[in-house]
């Protein structure tokens, strides 16, 4: 597999199927884990960090999950566009992409599995699906985790499990995580109300683009805090039991906003439709909050569109597919002007 | 509660100050923190737990002091200054000085989940290799020579299977 074979594929976080899939857009286990017998990467020498890489480009190239196979990429001589299109489609982290030195990244072809190595931790092995699919997450990522395990040798100590660079990360080195579209919740202002019951449960929510307040597109991803001294299947537990509540709490505002403020709602998604359709230069994050709109209005039944290009925008429309599309890297002004052409083309074409 | 600045976000970062013997609470949303350049929980990992071991006053733990790790070299004073760790090992060396911490962030100090393949194995064959040992040693003080000498051979065995499970 080639690098820009990706360009043509949704990736299958924006796939928009699977369970619950007009709110929870995936499901996403990691797991930290490091060679026993090496510095952390933070300590490790430049000649040590090349030779984890070789031994896990060595090792990984083995593993078949499920028949099929990983493809590597070392990062380091990777340009500055292709990395930053790796972090646009969620395979590395923005850190790995910055980071220097020996680093590589080990993907199936559907992009459902990623092993980051020379991360923070020497692993971060990460599986991803489409929807609410947090169980079947865990297993594939449980039996990847063996493969790898017989491969190599973790750190890993009975009393405080898997030895992570960052001591919040220890026992289980998992991070469970679920992205929501909560549009509902952030147009009717009880957004805050969620992430303040949500912490009560020991879980995290975050907004996926921005920081702050500045949450572009309603998207939200709600993951666990704690990882020692609970099992995986507990804390998988925690989130599953209550990203339902979540969903049930969108459904309502969204049923709430229909019948008090239909026109108004309408409104808004045929205003950015209009906006999406005739832009002649638009920002990566208007496109963002625009598309939103548009996912929430196609999801209510109050426009019909192909709800999987509109998903597919969220990603093609961001500032390394672009320019990867065009071949070139673009300033900003030229972007805004190639992406606004892209998004009328698109959706044109619906 | 809204955000004593602006008026408008939600406050989320809530800073005591005592001045002259007054206590005055501030709320602040996290737009206006960063304007006013309240300590935020962003940068780098190593400020993030070296602001987390200040703000709870780690208590120093004086056996520690002077002490290095052997694989990675920090020490004890670097570790608390927030270098964060070097390697597995510091968990060893620093355990003391750990404990506390991961009680605070986590709520607990002890692994409930997963154990990879190896170490599962690893600890079944350590606990079998000293159930041996013991009745070996239990045959040769009851002169039992023949019951002795296959107990060798099981723990020569096992042995021998842990090094070709070496990774």
């Amino acid at each position: 597999m080639h690098l820009d074979d990706l360009n043509s594929q949704a990736g299958e976080w924006l796939r928009g199927e699977g369970p619950e899939s007009d709110i929870v857009i995936s499901s996403r286990i990691r797991l930290a884990r490091n060679l026993a017998d090496f510095p952390f990467t933070n300590r490790a020498s430049v000649e040590q960090k090349a030779e984890i890489a070789e031994i896990m480009r060595e090792r990984l190239a083995t593993i078949e999950l499920r028949g099929s196979k990983l493809t590597h990429f070392d990062l380091a001589s990777l340009s500055k566009l292709d990395l930053q299109f790796l972090v646009e489609r969620h395979l590395i982290s923005k850190e790995l992409a910055q980071a220097e030195g020996a680093r590589a990244i080990h993907i199936n072809d559907e992009e459902t599995v990623s092993i980051m190595v020379n991360e923070e931790d020497h692993l971060r092995i990460q599986v991803l699906k489409s929807g609410f699919q947090l169980g079947e997450t865990w297993e594939i990522i449980d039996e990847l985790d063996d493969m790898v395990d017989r491969a190599v040798n973790y750190a890993f100590s009975l009393e405080l499990g898997y030895l992570t660079a960052c001591p919040t990360n220890v026992g289980t080195g998992m991070r469970a995580s679920v992205m929501l579209h909560l549009p509902a919740l952030l147009l009717t202002r009880q957004i805050d109300k969620v992430i303040t019951a949500v912490g009560k449960m020991n879980l995290v929510v975050r907004g996926l683009y921005g920081e702050g307040t500045q949450y572009a597109g309603s998207l939200y991803q709600v993951s666990n805090q704690v990882t020692l001294g609970k099992s995986e299947e507990e804390i998988l537990d925690t989130i599953v039991s209550t990203v339902p509540q979540i969903v049930r709490y969108e459904r309502r505002a969204r049923e709430m906003l229909l019948s008090q403020n239909r026109a108004r709602l309408e409104d808004r998604v045929y205003r950015s439709l209009g906006m999406l359709k005739s832009a002649r230069t638009i920002s990566s994050s208007e496109t963002i909050t625009l598309l939103s709109h548009l996912r929430l209005g196609i999801n209510l039944g109050l426009i019909e569109m192909d709800i999987g290009k509109v998903n597919q925008l969220f990603i093609r429309a961001l500032p390394a597919h672009l320019q990867k599309m065009e071949g070139k890297e673009l300033e900003t002004e030229e972007r805004d002007a190639v992406r606004a052409a892209f998004i009328r083309r698109s959706l044109g074409e619906i | 509660m809204l955000c004593q600045n602006c008026h408008k976000k939600a406050a989320t970062f809530h800073v005591t100050e005592i001045i002259d013997n007054e206590k005055k609470e501030i709320h602040l949303c996290e737009d206006c923190a960063r304007e006013k350049n309240v300590a935020l929980p962003t940068g780098s990992l190593t400020d993030f737990i070296s602001g987390l071991f200040e703000a709870h006053a780690e208590k120093e733990v004086p056996e520690l002091a002077g002490i290095a790790c052997p694989m990675c070299g920090i020490t004890y004073a670097e570790f608390r200054q927030g270098g964060g760790l070097g390697c597995s090992r510091d968990y060893t060396i620093f355990k003391k000085a750990l404990l506390p911490f991961l009680e605070r962030i986590h709520g607990s100090t002890k692994h409930k989940g997963k154990v990879p393949i190896n170490a599962g194995k690893d600890m079944a064959n350590a606990r079998k290799l000293i159930q041996l040992r013991r009745d070996l040693n239990k045959a040769i003080e009851a002169e039992e020579y023949e019951k002795a000498a296959k107990l060798r051979d099981q723990i020569y065995e096992l042995k021998k299977g842990e090094d070709t499970n070496a990774p």
